[in-house]
């Protein structure tokens, strides 16, 4: 029996190395300067998806929501093994909130049709919530199984997964369709496939197929630089090579439930964290210097 | 979804295991009376499980006014769907203003269901909560007594506030450790109310078919002082000198992530953003950077002495003491201070 597999992956800016150049003389953090990854435990869910795949048969489909150059996670799950990749992108769906956001990917989820398991990575390193997964589960009105740490089985279209909850582990069984969110410690994600990606690496949204137009025949009109983004993305189509591009009405999105409308959640203050250089005492690393803090902490009962 | 109801009280998910309150469930009573003191209402919590009856004292005496019962045999083990549709159903009944749970394994696998289904707003891993009125820039309109949802963001660089004006309730989950657990009062009194839900066929769909629950054996949590260890450690061997710290002192060891991936130490150990939050009267931290992961979990402890070779490591920017050097050396020489210090 063959499973269709569908994952959720996002482009993230890479707050966990932090470097200088990325820092302003305030000592916050610039966002823009920090390079797109793709997000850690996204790769980990590919990973998963893919084994589902080559043990049973299936598909494995890709779809990240996010801007225009979102498109680069999605070749990298080409490079690693993926069948087909959807970038979800739209000006109205910014600013949306994890309930916004769910809705829109439970939409292009139903919008592809048929799938038997639905993979998330437990959550993304730009907000950490977690939360995505769980409400796209609640939106398609399917079961969720969250922090897998492996597949211990598929037989006739029912399940069999371990979790892991931190205090522990637990065997859960559940009849699919499903939402799965994955631990990084669930698998070593494969590295990109050396043919794959000399293959996809010429892979295109139609969104790159017109900026690429656009540079290469500036002076051309606008009806002919259309009518040659669609010869292009024709031959890139026979080959399996384009991405394909969604907006919220090829998803048939309701717009009251997308972008700010549809988020209850507001910032209201964004603070930045600087790091300060003052306010600590320097203790000298010698005998001394450490009996001297010692009696200081037990003097002011921190230490009994 | 519900309306602005400023009448709603304020709601705890009373998370429990086994038939033992979690020290998180315990910690957010403490919270939620202030924030429900603040704006006048009671303070409830929501208790769904098999024979949980016998923890509502408990729950009164850390603070809540109310304890909304809901017992079922197949409440027994925590899973998804049967206890998002108890808080659903409550939730639509009562019509409460505030709904917080904690930012547990479980807090975090059930609140987004709920806020899903409720339409209602969401906040992740808050480490404070406050009340007070917003002026929306905008509109010029001015909600009165909303939840501020504080958290970190952006891998820690950032300090985020969050509010829900318009879709009640007002929900979020809070970061374990970091709310001071309330004094319980064992003399409080409090209603304890029964409830029936009514639970369809396909909540169950999630069979469990084993669980597996590892003994508390790190209580890093409940140390008074802890010694923790990071990469600079060097190896397993080397770690010794912070569980001889550790034990000088009577506190629990700890760890940066780095030490736990080289496997210095058990994950159990680890501080930080995936690992437990503490915030222990003193935290010595050898050899550890102090990256914002990191700190997430340990800034907020009374007094911090940061050990590190490098003098621009950013642990010493949250540090009280600072001693640049080599913790081979430093530390041992720390250990002698300790177990000569005079005795009363
Ligand atoms: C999503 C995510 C979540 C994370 N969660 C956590 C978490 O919960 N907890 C956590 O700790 N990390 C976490 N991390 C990892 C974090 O980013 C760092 O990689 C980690 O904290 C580094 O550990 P370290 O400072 O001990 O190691 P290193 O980076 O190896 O630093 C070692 C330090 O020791 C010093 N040193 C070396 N030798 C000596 C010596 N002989 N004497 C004195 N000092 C010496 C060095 O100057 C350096 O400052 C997370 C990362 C991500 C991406």
């Amino acid at each position: 029996m063959a499973y269709d597999c569908i994952v959720c992956v996002k482009q993230v800016p890479d707050t966990a190395h932090v470097t200088a150049e990325a820092m302003t003389p305030e000592g916050t953090v610039n966002r823009a300067a920090l390079p797109a990854i793709f997000n850690p435990e996204d790769l980990h869910a590919l990973e998963v998806a893919l084994s589902v795949r080559d043990e049973y048969g299936g598909s494995v489909t890709v779809i990240s929501m996010g801007p225009p150059k979102a498109a680069d996670v999605l070749r990298e799950a080409l490079y690693r093994g993926a069948d087909r990749a959807v970038l979800l992108t739209d000006r109205r769906a910014a600013a949306s909130d994890t309930l916004a956001t769910s809705y829109i990917i439970s939409r292009a989820i139903r919008t592809l049709g048929k799938y038997d398991l639905v993979f998330c990575g437990r959550q993304a390193i730009d907000g950490d919530t977690a939360q995505v997964g769980p409400q796209t589960a609640e939106k398609l009105g399917i079961p969720q199984v969250t922090y897998l740490e492996r597949i211990e089985s598929v037989t006739d279209g029912v399940a069999r997964m371990r979790r892991n909850v931190g205090n522990g582990w637990e065997v859960v069984e559940v009849k699919m369709p499903v939402l799965v969110t994955v631990l990084d410690t669930a698998n070593e994600p494969r590295p990109p496939a050396a043919k794959r990606s000399t293959k996809y690496k010429r892979s295109r949204t139609r969104l790159e197929l017109g900026a690429e137009v656009k540079a290469e025949m500036p002076d051309v009109s606008k009806e002919k630089a259309e009518v040659e983004i669609e010869r292009r993305a024709e031959t890139l189509r026979s080959r399996g090579l384009m991405i394909d591009t969604w907006n919220l009405d090829d998803i048939d999105a309701d717009l009251s439930w997308c972008g700010l409308n549809g988020s209850p959640t507001k910032v209201h203050r964004i603070q930045a964290i600087v790091l300060t250089k003052e306010g600590y005492t320097e203790i000298p690393p010698t005998e001394e210097g450490i009996r001297r803090l010692v009696h200081e902490l037990i003097v002011d009962h921190t230490l009994g | 979804m519900i309306d602005v109801n400023r009448k709603g009280e304020v709601w705890v998910f009373a998370e429990q295991e086994d038939g033992k309150l979690s020290d998180i469930a315990l910690e957010l009573c403490g919270k939620a009376r202030e924030l429900a003191d603040h704006v006048g209402v009671k303070m409830a919590a929501v208790l769904p499980g098999t024979s949980v009856r016998g923890l509502t004292d408990e729950l009164i005496a850390h603070g809540a006014d109310k304890v909304y019962v809901v017992e079922d045999r197949r409440l027994e083990h925590y899973q998804t769907q049967p206890y998002a549709r108890v808080i659903c159903s409550l939730v639509e009944k009562h019509k409460p203003q505030i709904v917080v749970y904690g930012a547990s394994a479980i807090g975090r696998d059930l609140a987004p269901r709920v806020a899903s289904a409720l339409r209602a707003g969401l906040t992740a891993d808050c480490t404070d909560l406050d009340i007070a009125d917003v002026r929306d820039a905008a509109s010029g309109v001015t909600h009165k007594n909303l939840l501020l949802q504080i958290r970190p963001a952006f891998g820690g660089n950032i300090i985020a506030t969050i509010v829900n004006p318009q879709r009640w309730p007002q929900m979020a989950t809070v970061r374990e450790g970091v709310m001071a657990m309330p004094e319980p009062d064992p003399k409080r009194g409090g209603e304890v109310v029964e409830e029936e839900v009514e639970f369809q066929e396909l909540d169950f769909a999630v069979k469990l078919i084993e669980r597996h629950r590892e003994p508390h054996t790190v209580n890093l949590k409940g140390a008074r002082t802890i010694a923790a260890g990071g990469g600079g450690v060097g190896s397993k061997e080397g770690f010794r000198v912070i569980h001889e710290l550790a034990a000088a002192m009577g506190g629990a060891v700890g760890a940066s992530r780095a030490a736990v991936d080289s496997g210095y130490v058990n994950k159990a150990h680890q501080v930080g953003q995936t690992g437990t939050t503490v915030r222990p009267a003193l935290y010595i931290a050898a050899g550890i950077s102090g990256t914002v992961q990191h700190r997430a979990g340990m800034e907020e402890s009374a007094k911090i002495v940061a050990i590190n070779d490098d003098p621009e490591a950013p642990i010493l920017s949250v540090a009280h003491y600072g001693i640049v050097g080599d913790l081979n050396q430093i530390i041992p020489m720390m250990i002698r201070a300790i177990k000569e210090r005079p005795k009363e």
